[in-house]
């Protein structure tokens, strides 16, 4: 007979193998695009959340397709994690037709709505009253369904943030806020522009249930994830989730960060949550062929993106003129 | 044979945009409306009664918080819902720049169109009941017209508000509603008869064959005490109430203007960089005719009689241009 701790640990490690697949799959995403970038074959701007990616699956394995999400100017890890395609997400950001998007958005809109993902966003706290609006709707129609909104510690200093609180908390909507803190408002440090105790701090003094996990333990955000959606789906209105993590990489591809050293970088590489999420799994005995192959699936999966975006169609001067607006023609 | 006239009932235009909404939300029970003090009837009246017939979760009474009435508005209609979203002015609605601009307006096209933003966003706007002063008079439709992705409508009339509110909450495009603020009380005939105004088609408010003069919103009621005033001179205008403003009706401008040979644009908003150009742009580069434009001067909207007035379009300065057109 089993003892009743390895039932929940061989639980933890299905869990955990799952998102260590997603995690992994957004870590692969990324790295692709980043070659892509450098390569030329990605024409413009890429944020990476590189370092972030525990808190796009922690959170995300707790939704259903139903549920929305809206997210932020670094959005693949959403996207990824809410079940976007992966092969329309590369061909966007290489700006071609078959794109999530048709190639008109690229990784700064980047979007599926077939899977509830309402949009990157390239506005920061753009996301939070679309997710929000979209809780009013699912309240309005009698849909079970949440929302959930990935910000930035940035975004915490706009006026959405408290508007959006405020709104949700007063109508009792069904919204996940989730802060992800990944440290640097663009080059700048985060906490040298932000007064107070913090963000969830400002969420409860709204009136908003907030929990605090670190943002590189993805058990902790999918646990503190749980417990606040099931809140949130009985009913009791919104929650809030403040995730500190740390962006590895520059705030675009295109930015080296020379406003950090680089000794403080790779101190925090030791908290790589992918790296993090892998040797616990070891430790709890996970099938070692079954982690390596989530990395060697991943990879796979990313390189064959990259060729069928290589492969797809360019967009036309043409395309410009469509989806523009239903009513008048574009002049 | 007679012809019957269609049966008409007379309604101010805060009352016919009542009745719009009303009748859209028992048609469509995705509809809903979102604003500050819609519980209380809207400033204006526009709204009056409605939380008795559908409730606080479908006439939904706001935080003063214009971005997110907005932002709200968008991502109800991104999720299956029809939200009409009232900014009490438009002037506040300058709070809501972002997601109005950034957003709305681009949602369809950087989406790749696998969305429709199916909202309206009403904005009363220009001078009102009078010395508001300069941040609650303003008119903006410019800014709107200039920005891909909008409808922009501005009725005149009471029959125009109803059936142009009914086409815009119908519209799977974001549909920008500027409402007359000084004719709110304002009566004319609105047919009983379930109808709808269609976009981009202008109206004849006035026949001439002397001067076609293009106006909208507030101005149509100057533009038709102007016009009246210039028949005594034996000078016969022809008025258009645009209706409009995105797509705007190039055909009948440029139909009246072929006829007439002369056209005046004129409107409550500032001249310079107004709509009003781009009309005697337009009409320019197609008949080459003598155009001209009254509008407002580039000043801010002062709150002395004086200083409004010195702002304010009249009938007189609409007749002065006629004048000197047909001069």
């Amino acid at each position: 007979m089993k003892h009743v701790g390895d039932e929940l640990q061989s639980g933890r490690i299905s869990l955990g193998l799952s998102l260590l697949r997603t995690m992994v799959r957004i870590r692969e995403f990324e790295q692709h695009a980043r070659i892509g970038y450098d390569r030329g074959e990605i024409p413009g701007v890429v944020h990476l959340s590189i370092g972030q990616e525990a808190v796009a699956a922690g959170v995300c394995a707790n939704l259903v397709r139903e549920d929305y999400v809206a997210s932020t100017h670094r959005g693949h890890g959403h996207c990824i994690a809410k079940g976007a395609n992966v092969d329309a997400m590369m061909a966007e950001l290489f700006g071609r037709k078959t794109g999530t998007n048709k190639g008109k958005g690229g990784s700064m809109h980047i979007a599926d709505f077939s899977v509830g993902m309402l949009g990157a966003n390239g506005v920061v706290g753009g996301g939070i009253g679309i997710a929000v609006g979209a809780a009013q709707a699912s309240q309005l129609l009698g849909r079970q369904n949440v929302s959930v909104c990935f910000f930035g510690d940035g975004a915490v200093n706009r006026g959405p943030f408290l508007e959006g609180l405020n709104w949700a908390a007063v109508f009792n909507l069904p919204v996940l806020f989730v802060c992800e803190d990944n440290a640097f408002s663009a080059f700048t440090r985060a906490s040298s522009t932000t007064a107070g105790k913090g963000a969830a701090a400002r969420a409860e003094a709204i009136g908003v249930r907030a929990r605090t996990a670190d943002g590189n333990d993805v058990f902790a955000v999918y646990d503190r994830a749980a417990e606040l959606l099931r809140g949130i789906r009985a009913g009791e209105g919104p929650g809030f989730l403040h995730a500190p993590t740390y962006r590895l990489d520059g705030h675009t591809v295109f930015d080296t960060a020379p406003y950090r050293s680089s000794a403080e970088v790779e101190r925090h590489r030791e908290d790589d949550p992918v790296a993090l999420l892998e040797s616990q799994l070891r430790e709890w005995g996970a099938a070692a062929r079954q982690v390596d192959e989530i990395y060697a699936g991943a990879r796979e999966e990313m390189e064959r993106a990259m060729e069928r975006a290589r492969a797809a169609p360019l967009l036309q001067p043409s395309d410009a003129f469509e989806d523009v607006q239903l009513a008048g023609a574009p002049q | 044979m007679m012809t019957q006239k269609p049966a008409t009932t007379t309604l101010t235009i805060a009352q016919a945009a009542r009745e719009s909404l009303a009748e859209e939300m028992r048609r469509d029970p995705s509809v809903w409306a979102l604003g500050e003090d819609l519980a209380a009837g809207g400033i204006f009246g526009t709204y009056k009664g409605l939380i008795d017939e559908f409730g606080p979760k479908r006439i939904v009474s706001t935080p003063i918080s214009e971005s997110m009435i907005v932002n709200v508005g968008f991502g109800a209609a991104l999720a299956g819902t029809r939200p009409v979203i009232e900014m009490r002015i438009l002037d506040f609605a300058l709070c809501a720049w972002d997601e109005l601009i950034n957003q709305i307006a681009k949602a369809r096209f950087m989406f790749g169109g696998q969305t429709s933003v199916p909202l309206v966003v009403r904005m009363p706007q220009g001078i009102g009941r009078g010395f508001q002063a300069a941040q609650h008079s303003q008119s903006l439709e410019a800014w709107l017209v200039h920005t891909p992705g909008l409808v922009v409508i501005a009725p005149a009339t009471a029959a125009d508000e109803k059936g142009l509110l009914k086409t815009a909450i119908r519209s799977d495009d974001p549909v920008v509603l500027l409402e007359p603020k000084s004719l709110f009380p304002t009566s004319g005939e609105v047919p009983v008869e379930e109808y709808t105004t269609p976009f981009g088609v202008a109206r004849v408010a006035r026949e001439g064959s002397d001067v076609t003069l293009v106006t909208w919103s507030s101005l149509v009621p100057v533009a038709l005490d102007a016009a009246e005033r210039a028949r005594a001179q034996g000078i016969a205008v022809e008025v258009i109430d645009l209706r409009s403003l995105w797509p705007w009706d190039r055909d009948a401008v440029l139909a009246s203007a072929a006829k007439t040979k002369r056209v005046l644009v004129a409107h409550e908003a500032v001249r310079v960089g107004g709509l009003g150009a781009e009309i005697a742009a337009t009409v320019t580069e197609e008949l080459a005719i003598p155009v001209a434009r009254a509008g407002a001067p580039r000043i801010p909207v002062g709150y002395s009689p004086v200083l409004e007035n010195t702002y304010r379009v009249n009938a007189d300065g609409v007749l002065a241009a006629i004048e000197k057109l047909c001069g």
